[in-house]
């Protein structure tokens, strides 16, 4: 009888890049699903702009380069960044604002660099924070959750779907009625104008720890990051890192003078700190590949996350902070190199 | 003694953190009982066995051999002798094609005679264990003892290289999926391989005999004690290892139970350990206990694409298709013919060749055996994301997705620097690649372009 051959190994664990991605949507799923139930559809929308002009702008690029369209369309890493820079931008969005962001991300920060498992940034991290600079007026209209605010008016789903087409809100609705100030905001005004934390904290927009509705998405995004350790696809080093270095940051500063710094956990369950420790920092294209590699790299945007927020004139710095370190994955990989087998240390 | 560090070991073997795991399904083929085959119709036996220069012929067409009869001697001093495996005539002495390489070596093929008759030249040995090493070595040697764990490295020579190196490491750690062969010889036949452990320790010159299973095999690991305790010699010690891929490969086994390291370049002898098969030290002491050189070995066939997996103990130069015949045959249309175990094994592509002493396990392998991913490495193979994932698996600590890149463009300087004479070609980094690159055959490649530019340069 005859038979296939192949060279060893003759079978393979049955991980593939797109599986990755797939699991890495799925595990975003819970969070997304909060963010709806807190923030109404707007994320929805952004997610899908963000698809449509990621995919375009993937085509384009691969048509380009003459690669293979079909198998890297398909590959699930365009969606992965798609909805990661949804969860960056405010729910209420205009739609050339996340499109901007989004064929920057794939475009430029991909493609521009040779395409997937090549880039040297984040692409989400890339595309918000060129949006970040460049739209700095549509980054404020951040909606509140239901927060007893007699004057607060939710934006309901035409409304929503109405700023998003045309970044105007419909007749009657002022930005001053939906649009509150994040608990980052909060803090960095209130410490500026002298009041104490317990002061800012009397805001309503603030929950337990973070932003009230925003804590419990950070709850689900952990959520999803430990789902994504126990099946593997990630490892335990970059989160822990990230989360520790600016646990080890801000909780130096409160012990130090707790009314004038934020305590530990407003800074872990606010802005962007669960979603860049769990799935952004965890990106393994730009990122280290050695386990030592990665608690340098994700403690470096732990402290980094913190000095930028303390010190910087931006309210958050996952996204800054992702970027520098980023660029300092070359270094990292040499200094952390494995003693290979049987050489000497 | 017991202070002395030259033998000290690991009683609670690490947990390394290299390391896959892979589906074992093993337990497939220890259901059935050891099957002792009936000698086969015909036998073609390889002169060329392991590394060094193949054995000279010394029969001709039309002779009579009976079983257990020298057929070959060796071309140099410690290589070992071939032996007919069976009784009958020789009807051809010519290169022919055997399982697992890929070029025709000289055989002898025999055509049994049926009656199974015994060569009387061979006497037990009770007394083996009191004489002196040299004498033990060329005994070994005259068996034609070579390396049962698939290297075929001539046992003789392994032990001369290595004399006095205290420790003596036995591998009954097979981690390859699928193969349970030397788990089913510790079951049935534990006594024996603790006495071929004991012989080996007289022939080294070694003070301790450590016997390393893995933590799976519940059945052999009970077998094996109850046989230490019987035989009552306190340099041997049981050590039961981590199911982790590859744990049973030499250099990871001498680290998990030794807490050693072998040099780079170097030997296992320079850490002062010296590995042997399990099945090796059972051949060792068949032949010095009953007085029967190395005619037989242990495989298992197993694999969704035969009847009745099992293990069978057959006589070296069997034809592949007799031995499928044996485990109830095909079903089920197997896709391959694995030779080996999934992650190293070499895919057969025809049943019609003859078994050789590397011959362990014969996997006919339907698509479920290959989990569905039987991938073709040209189609699906994806750019490196970085993952790591081939990092964390390699148990050389080697960075394979850098050496993807030098082993691509050739860079002698870049390869060395990254270790690749290192890789021992486990697969454990293709394995868990998300990319499907064929990482493994890449550095096989590496390594070859390093050796001829080495040959080149004088």
């Amino acid at each position: 009888m005859r038979f296939e051959t192949s060279a060893p190994p003759q079978w393979r664990s049955p991980t593939s890049v797109g599986a990755v991605m797939r699991t890495v949507l799925y595990a975003l799923a819970p969070a997304l699903l909060a963010h709806v139930w807190f923030f109404g559809i707007g994320i929805l929308l952004n997610v899908a702009i963000a698809l449509v002009a990621g995919l375009v702008t993937e085509a384009a690029c691969l048509r380009a380069a003459g690669k293979p369209q079909a198998t890297f369309l398909a590959d699930g890493s365009t969606a992965v960044t798609a909805v990661l820079l949804a969860f960056c931008l405010p729910p209420l969005c205009p739609w050339w604002v996340t499109a901007t962001g989004m064929a920057f991300a794939i475009g430029v920060a991909k493609h521009a660099y040779g395409g997937l498992g090549y880039n040297v940034f984040n692409p989400a991290m890339a595309g918000y924070v060129l949006v970040l600079v460049s739209f700095p007026a549509a980054m404020t209209v951040w909606p509140a959750p239901d927060i007893g605010d007699l004057d607060y008016v939710r934006p309901n789903a035409a409304a929503t779907l109405h700023y998003g087409l045309t970044g105007s809100l419909p007749d009657g609705l002022g930005v001053d009625a939906i649009a509150r100030s994040t608990t980052l905001d909060s803090a960095k005004e209130g410490l500026g104008r002298m009041q104490t934390m317990d002061e800012i904290r009397s805001n309503p927009v603030f929950g337990d720890f973070g932003g009230a509705g925003w804590e419990w998405i950070g709850n689900f995004v952990a959520i999803g990051g430990f789902a994504l350790l126990m099946l593997g696809v990630i490892r335990w080093h970059t989160p822990a890192a990230v989360l520790g270095g600016l646990l080890t940051m801000a909780t130096l500063a409160w012990l130090l003078d707790p009314d004038t710094h934020p305590s530990p956990g407003f800074h872990l369950f606010s802005g962007g700190a669960m979603l860049g420790a769990f799935f952004v920092a965890t990106d393994p294209v730009s990122s280290p590949t050695t386990a030592r590699g990665r608690l340098i790299y994700g403690g470096g945007i732990g402290v980094l996350t913190y000095l930028i927020r303390t010190f910087g004139s931006y309210p958050d710095g996952v996204a800054f902070a992702v970027l520098l370190m980023n660029l300092a994955v070359p270094l990292i990989e040499r200094w952390t190199r494995p003693r290979v087998y049987g050489r000497p240390a | 003694m017991a202070g002395d560090d030259r033998i000290a070991y690991d009683p609670q073997p690490r947990r390394p953190a290299w390391g896959v795991r892979v589906p074992r399904r093993k337990a497939r083929s220890t259901q059935l009982p050891l099957l002792v085959a009936p000698p086969p119709p015909v036998v073609c036996i390889s002169l060329a066995q392991g590394p060094g220069a193949p054995a000279r012929p010394t029969v001709a067409a039309g002779q009579r051999v009976l079983c257990g009869e020298p057929i070959g001697e060796p071309a140099e001093a410690g290589l070992p002798r071939v032996h007919a495996s069976i009784s009958g005539r020789v009807t051809h002495v010519e290169p022919r094609l055997v399982a697992g390489l890929g070029v025709p070596v000289p055989c002898v093929v025999i055509r049994g005679a049926g009656d199974d008759e015994r060569w009387p030249g061979y006497a037990p040995d009770p007394a083996a264990d009191g004489r002196p090493s040299p004498e033990l070595r060329d005994g070994i040697a005259a068996a034609g003892v070579l390396g049962l764990g698939g290297a075929l490295f001539p046992t003789a020579r392994k032990l001369a290289t290595a004399a006095g190196t205290p420790v003596l490491l036995l591998n009954g750690a097979e981690c390859e999926p699928y193969i349970s062969c030397d788990d089913m010889l510790i079951r049935e036949r534990a006594d024996v391989v603790v006495a071929g452990a004991r012989l080996l320790l007289a022939a080294l010159g070694g003070l301790r005999c450590v016997i390393a299973v893995k933590t799976d095999m519940s059945e052999a690991r009970v077998a094996l004690y109850h046989a230490i305790q019987a035989a009552g010699d306190p340099r041997l010690v049981q050590s039961v290892v981590t199911g982790k891929y590859p744990a049973g490969g030499e250099r990871q086994l001498i680290e998990l139970v030794l807490g050693r390291e072998v040099p780079a370049g170097g030997h296992p002898a320079d850490a002062g350990v010296l590995c042997h098969n399990v099945a090796t030290a059972a051949a060792v002491a068949d032949f010095f206990q009953r007085g029967q050189p190395l005619i037989s070995r242990i495989v298992t066939v197993t694999g969704g694409g035969v009847a009745r997996p099992r293990n069978i103990e057959a006589r070296i130069g069997t034809p592949v298709a007799e031995l499928i015949a044996l485990a109830g045959g095909y079903q089920d249309e197997p896709r391959r013919l694995i030779m080996g175990g999934p992650m190293m094994g070499v895919a057969l592509a025809t049943d019609e060749l003859p078994m050789t002493g590397a011959t362990n396990c014969l996997i006919a392998a339907t698509g479920s055996d290959l989990d569905g991913t039987g991938v073709d490495h040209s189609g699906a193979e994806m750019p490196c994301i970085r993952c790591g994932d081939c990092v964390e698996a390699c148990p050389a600590s080697l960075l394979p997705l850098e050496l993807l890149t030098a082993a691509r463009t050739g860079n002698p300087g870049e390869l060395t620097r990254l270790g690749v004479a290192e890789c021992i070609e486990c697969g454990a980094c293709d394995y868990v690649c998300p990319s499907h690159i064929p990482l493994t055959r890449h550095f096989i490649a590496g390594k070859a372009a390093l050796r001829r530019g080495h040959r080149e340069d004088g």
